[in-house]
């Protein structure tokens, strides 16, 4: 079985946002850079099926600057066979539509039976890109699955909906898109780090696709006012009841 | 140039996410001075549409069919959009429903628009929308237009309001599209048990983090929950020692909720926790330790012992419904 999965460097999660003096991008400064945790439950999944079924290619697919060629060696050093990198310097100024026709275009070239996402990427969170492409490709999507199974031609996801899970099937080639709960990933190991320095990655530039909206301001949210304390232990609770009633008008 | 918003239904029933959605779409095109058209997918769902008239929708456009009985992306993607490209939208709505967040980017596809998603606010600011989504799991914002394609957005449930119902019953008129043949299908659904409302629509939260100590205590957030109608939710820690379901938990890598009531217990507030619940309207947290961030975002706090602060808090709401029952 052929797989992709598509991976995106982004901030650490636990990165202070800064605005960049352009006002609409983020202060690369100081920040540190990370394969986005969704994709690591679509890497770790793809890897257990390459592991399982002989014969299998795992290739991992990022469009980013040439510093993601770090991120893409460390999904090869989980155990991913080779790379792709779709180069742009400029890669986070691009929106949902012009990285998932791209990424269309790389998947629909190396020609897999299941192409994997996370759910979504933690700096943009517009969970868009994974069944946008699909579309692109005219292929079925199970949007955050949170368990997977193959047989015969065929996919099945468990995936969580309001107040109930549902199980869907779909026809390959398919693209799903991976949930936290999939999977545990594993840390690349001292031997997989060695072998990934061997694999190959293909750094191409990404198609030059303009954007179809555009971000006019980078923002702080608004500051919530000052809470308050309204006091200590159960003596409170009267309190805050006339608080939340009255005031809040949230009771 | 009209304004589409896609209604959604459950089994014949219309979310209060889609009176949202339907009550935003007519409110924007009034801005735009563009027609509004509201269309809904779904099979028997021919009387409940006309209840969209109530929240600004005139007529409804019904795509009905077996076909749609289930949620299936490529089939109502292709629907939706050659709805779309009938009445020209320029601007199609949908709820951030686990279901509108799987649609809108399949539509968007399909129409050659750009992908809005989970946005929080919306304007007309010189004669184009823009619109405002959290980025960077909530810690900035983006104000975003478009750059000269249609666009689909998707609006986070329980921000936009959707007000009391005022209008007429809308008119039902029924389309007819060509099928598209899906290649997946539904093949099971599974209720969570003893849940009727989810998190992401729930008008009040109670979540317990690992400050509840084991799973036995949630047994006084959900007789907190009774009593004010709410439902109960978790934070990553109590989630990942098993405490709770996985479906519970809010946050970065769990649920987006904006209530109108969030009350923190015996969560400390950690970034990625804000950011699944830092739009709810008000937040309440209980906590031991005076020092927790959860203080620096809550509008009302206790401090103090949850396993003394719950209860009196659940005997206290018992104790007023009662004196109000009996006034
Ligand atoms: C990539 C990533 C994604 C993440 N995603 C999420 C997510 O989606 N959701 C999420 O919640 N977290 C998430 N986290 C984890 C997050 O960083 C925190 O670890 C987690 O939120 C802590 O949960 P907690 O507040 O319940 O526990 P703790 O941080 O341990 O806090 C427990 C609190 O309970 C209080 N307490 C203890 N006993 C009592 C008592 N008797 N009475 C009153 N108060 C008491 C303590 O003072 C403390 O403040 C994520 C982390 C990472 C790295
Ligand atoms: N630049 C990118 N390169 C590779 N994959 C990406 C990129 N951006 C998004 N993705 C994939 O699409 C998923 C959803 O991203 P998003 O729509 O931005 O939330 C991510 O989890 C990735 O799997």
């Amino acid at each position: 079985m052929k797989l992709v999965a598509c991976v995106k460097r982004v901030p650490a999660t636990d990165t202070r946002v800064r605005v960049a003096a352009d006002g609409v991008s983020l202060d690369p400064q100081g920040v540190e850079w990370i394969v986005s945790p969704y994709d690591e439950f679509a890497v770790e999944e793809a890897i257990r099926i390459r592991e399982k079924l002989a014969g299998s290619e795992l290739v991992v697919v990022s469009l980013g600057p040439a510093e993601a060629a770090k991120e893409i060696r460390t999904c090869l050093a989980m155990g991913a066979d080779r790379g792709v990198l779709l180069e742009d310097r400029a890669a986070y100024a691009r929106d949902v539509s012009s990285v998932a026709e791209a990424l269309a275009g790389a998947i629909r070239e190396i020609g897999p039976d299941l192409a994997l996402f996370g759910r979504q990427s933690v700096d943009s969170d517009s969970a868009g890109v994974g069944p946008f492409v699909a579309a692109l490709l005219g292929w079925p999507v199970l949007t955050f699955v949170r368990k997977l199974e193959l047989g015969d031609g065929l996919v099945r996801g468990h995936r969580e909906i309001e107040g109930a899970t549902e199980v869907v099937e779909a026809r390959l080639p398919a693209v799903v898109t991976a949930e936290k709960g999939l999977n545990e990933p594993r840390y690349p190991s001292l031997k997989g780090i060695m072998a990934a320095k061997k694999k190959p990655v293909d750094i191409r530039p990404a198609p030059p696709l303009a954007p179809r909206t555009r971000v006019v301001a980078l923002e702080l949210p608004p500051v919530r006012p000052p809470g308050k304390v309204v006091g200590k232990g159960k003596e409170a609770v009267p309190e805050l009841l006339r608080l939340l009633r009255e005031e809040a008008k949230a009771l | 140039m009209s304004v589409l918003v896609l209604a959604e239904q459950r089994q014949g029933q219309f979310r209060r996410a889609a009176f949202e959605t339907v009550r935003e779409g007519a409110r924007l095109a009034g801005q735009l001075g563009a027609p509004l058209h509201v269309a809904a997918l779904g099979s028997g769902i021919e009387k409940s549409a006309a209840a969209l008239g109530g929240y600004g929708a005139t007529k409804v456009l019904v795509v009905e069919g077996d076909a749609y009985t289930a949620y299936l992306g490529e089939a109502w993607a292709a629907a939706a959009a050659e709805v779309a490209k009938r009445v020209s939208a320029r601007t199609l709505l949908l709820a951030a429903t686990s279901l509108g967040k799987d649609l809108a980017p399949q539509v968007a596809a399909r129409l050659g628009a750009g992908l809005v998603a989970d946005c929080v606010a919306l304007a007309v600011t010189d004669g184009e929308i823009e619109a405002t989504r959290p980025v960077f799991a909530g810690k900035a914002r983006v104000r975003v237009r478009s750059a000269g394609a249609p666009l689909v957005l998707t609006l986070r449930p329980n921000v936009f309001p959707a007000g009391n119902p005022t209008g007429p019953p809308a008119a039902v008129e029924r389309v007819e599209v060509p099928p598209c043949p899906a290649r997946s299908r539904v093949v099971g659904v599974e209720t969570a048990a003893g849940r009727t409302v989810d998190l992401t629509e729930a008008s009040i939260i109670v979540s317990g983090g690992r400050g509840m100590g084991g799973p036995e205590n949630y047994r006084i957030l959900e007789e907190l929950a009774r009593e004010i109608g709410a439902v109960v939710g978790a934070s990553r820690a109590s989630v990942d020692a098993g405490w709770r379901p996985h479906s519970d938990q809010v946050g970065q890598t769990g649920k987006t909720v904006s209530p109108n009531l969030y009350l923190a217990v015996g969560i400390s507030g950690a970034i990625q926790h804000l950011a699944g619940m830092r739009t709810s309207k008000v937040i309440v947290a209980i906590n031991k330790d005076p020092e927790a961030p959860i203080f620096k975002v809550a509008d009302y706090g206790i401090v103090g012992d949850l396993f003394e602060v719950v209860p009196a808090l659940t005997e206290a709401v018992r104790k007023r419904k009662a004196a109000e029952g009996a006034a």
